[in-house]
């Protein structure tokens, strides 16, 4: 018993200090840890993130753009030479074989994650920024301001996402930065309603109140009170947007208003290859493939962030 | 004679909704010295809160509006000045305690980092100064100063209570205005933080005004006291003489129905009756329909406020006009 008096006695202070190194994100990482299929995502997305990165040590970014047309539809798995453009000819392994052009499958869509990654971080970045902007000044400040940006975001809404992409592209010729501007435009919503929602039910807590009665400017409040207690449902959105503005790129690329070829894109490699879907099948797996796995691990990745981001299922 | 920090004169706070108009706050006088204290003690809803939010300019924007009066803090008017300059008042020159410690602080920023802004909101320092200034303040409400660092749910509701006055009482405020700052603590931590705001009222000559729907709080701190009901202040005076003598029926009232261990007594006498709706004021003294001393007179003639001595009431048994029958208990008993 005594022993027992002295032991919790000499545990107290280290026993605060031990408890105070566990911070916010410590506590986040031990719950989204748990969510098995979340890592295996995040996982997938560092792999493609890499390779976009260092796509040019893979391989040069002619190589995978210049046609061998001898090696057309090469299969998986095998050995061909190709011409180096100095007259001599060297062996190549197409490890996913060669598309219809003879070019790298492996190599396109290597360059293509570059082109992918790019296209969805910078859209969300753009939208996740303008779109909480917007949100926080409607949610905050109420009456004309809120219906006019609302009613604003209620008419992007109403138009479908891949329509009004293609209308932006089509009306400013297909480019990659009109394709970033199309695609980001279309995200800007789920921003702005997102984080008006989460405005409203944080600007009337008393914490607010009382950085008013400090003498905190609108902007002030808005943020450094009110925004920072909003981001986790934006961080889930951001993820999942940045899932479905790769999708609307590799569509837009598919119908051809995007990633114009020979620049390599997995939506546009779809589209050349999928005539021969028939006569070389691998052509048309392998993008399809890059496709899949990066927009299923995104939204892997925004479950489990929600999951662990979620203060109502905190133990 | 002291110097005045604040006069409050016949203020009229309205709250407008779709359907009516709240009349929370209806006339209310009062004077505050410099290095006063000042409780002002009512019911729910007789407009103390109200009160303290004309005075910082807090109103919600949209329904909340001064009707009449004015405000004088050292003889600028508040209910005139211009939002920026209101600004620069609060939480530099009046600062505000608020009712619930558990969500007034920031639940995602340290409190050394709370501390630290509204020093730099007020450009009283720059952030590193502003940091050691806020641990200087949580040692002197009695929290070491290495805690700065940690967030506010790592903090017991009276330790945030400390840091909630340590942020109010950075800029060194010369008015301090308490809402109910024990009522969602603990009893035993209650007295620890009264005392705390006494002690450091005296040590940084703050004025002060508490507000709190329990005597006993106000009793603990204040000089003076003002007792509201309804939008009004029925009775104020120095808090001693208050308490031994009151002159209003509802300060009686009140002070009948706190468990008194010196008076034999098997039951409480409890005020009968609700506060009248404050959007339907009735006619005459508001007090009337729960005033054991109500006399026909109370239902058509509203009561002045009848000054003596420093104390001041709002009863028509004060101003000659009906008996005054104080201390027999009235019709009811």
């Amino acid at each position: 018993m005594e022993k027992k008096s002295q032991a919790l006695r000499a545990r107290r202070p280290g026993a605060r200090t031990s408890k105070k190194q566990k911070t916010a994100f410590q506590e986040f990482w031990r719950r989204f840890k748990k969510n098995k299929l979340a890592v295996a995502g995040l996982i997938i997305v560092v792999i493609y993130i890499l390779m976009a990165i260092f796509a040019d040590l893979f391989f040069s970014y002619d190589f995978i753009t210049e046609n061998q047309i001898s090696n057309a539809f090469a299969p998986p798995l095998t050995t061909a030479e190709i011409d180096l453009n100095n007259g001599n000819t060297a062996p190549h392994l197409y490890i996913l074989g060669a598309d219809n052009f003879g070019r790298d499958i492996l190599g396109r869509i290597i360059h293509g994650a570059r082109v992918s990654m790019v296209i969805g971080f910078t859209t969300i970045a753009f939208a996740g920024i303008v779109g909480s902007a917007l949100g926080a000044i409607a949610g905050y400040y109420g009456g004309k301001i809120e219906s006019i940006i609302m009613r604003g975001t209620d008419i992007l809404l109403a138009i479908p996402n891949i329509l009004f992409a293609l209308a932006i592209v089509a009306a400013l010729g297909p480019s990659f930065q009109n394709l970033l501007l199309a695609i980001g435009i279309t995200s800007i919503p789920a921003f702005v309603r997102l984080m008006r929602a989460s405005v409203l039910t944080i600007k009337n807590q008393e914490f607010i109140e009382a950085a008013r009665a400090l003498g905190a400017r609108d902007f002030r409040i808005i943020v450094r009170h009110i925004m920072p207690n909003c981001m986790a449902p934006i961080i889930v959105q951001a993820t999942l947007g940045i899932a479905q503005s790769i999708l609307s790129a590799t569509s837009l690329s598919f119908l051809g208003l995007g990633i114009q070829p020979p620049s390599p894109e997995w939506g546009n490699m779809l589209s050349d290859a999928r005539s021969y879907i028939s006569y070389a099948p691998h052509t048309l797996l392998f993008p399809g493939l890059a496709i899949m796995t990066v927009i299923l691990a995104y939204n892997l990745i925004g479950d489990g962030l929600r999951d662990a981001l979620d203060p109502k299922l905190k133990r | 004679m002291d110097e005045l920090l604040l006069s409050i004169q016949n203020l009229t706070t309205e709250y407008h909704t779709d359907e009516s108009v709240i009349h929370a706050v209806n006339g209310i006088n009062l004077n505050l010295k410099k290095g006063g204290s000042l409780g002002l003690v009512g019911e729910s809803g007789a407009g103390k809160t109200t009160t303290a939010y004309s005075i910082m300019g807090l109103l919600p924007k949209l329904t909340g509006k001064i009707a009449q009066g004015s405000i004088l803090f050292e003889n600028k008017d508040l209910t005139r000045l211009p939002e920026d300059e209101m600004r620069t008042i609060r939480g530099n020159e009046i600062s505000m305690i608020f009712q619930d410690p558990m969500t007034s602080l920031n639940p995602i920023l340290t409190v050394g980092d709370q501390i630290a802004e509204v020093l730099e909101i007020h450009g009283t320092a720059d952030t590193h100064a502003a940091l050691a200034k806020a641990g200087d303040m949580l040692e002197m409400v009695g929290i070491p100063r290495e805690r700065m660092h940690e967030y506010p749910h790592q903090f017991s509701g009276g330790m945030k209570q400390r840091v909630i006055i340590a942020i109010a009482l950075a800029c060194n405020p010369k008015l301090l205005i308490a809402d109910e700052p024990t009522t969602a603590l603990d009893v035993t931590i209650q007295a620890q933080v009264l005392r705390m705001i006494r002690d450091l009222k005296a040590k940084l000559d703050t004025s002060l005004i508490l507000i709190s729907h329990n005597l006993g709080v106000v009793a603990q701190v204040c000089e003076n006291v003002a007792i509201m009901y309804a939008g009004r202040i029925v009775e104020y005076g120095p808090l001693r003489e208050v308490f031994s003598r009151p002159l209003h029926p509802y300060t009686e009232g009140l002070l009948n129905s706190i468990p008194r261990i010196e008076i034999d007594k098997e039951r409480l006498s409890p005020i009968r009756g609700m506060m009248p709706d404050p959007s339907v004021l009735p006619r005459g003294c508001i007090f009337r329909p729960r005033c054991p001393y109500a006399a026909a007179a109370c239902a058509t003639k509203a009561p002045h406020i009848t000054e003596g001595s420093g104390r001041s009431v709002m009863c028509l048994m004060h101003e000659g006009v009906i008996p005054n029958t104080m201390g027999t208990g009235g019709n009811h008993a």
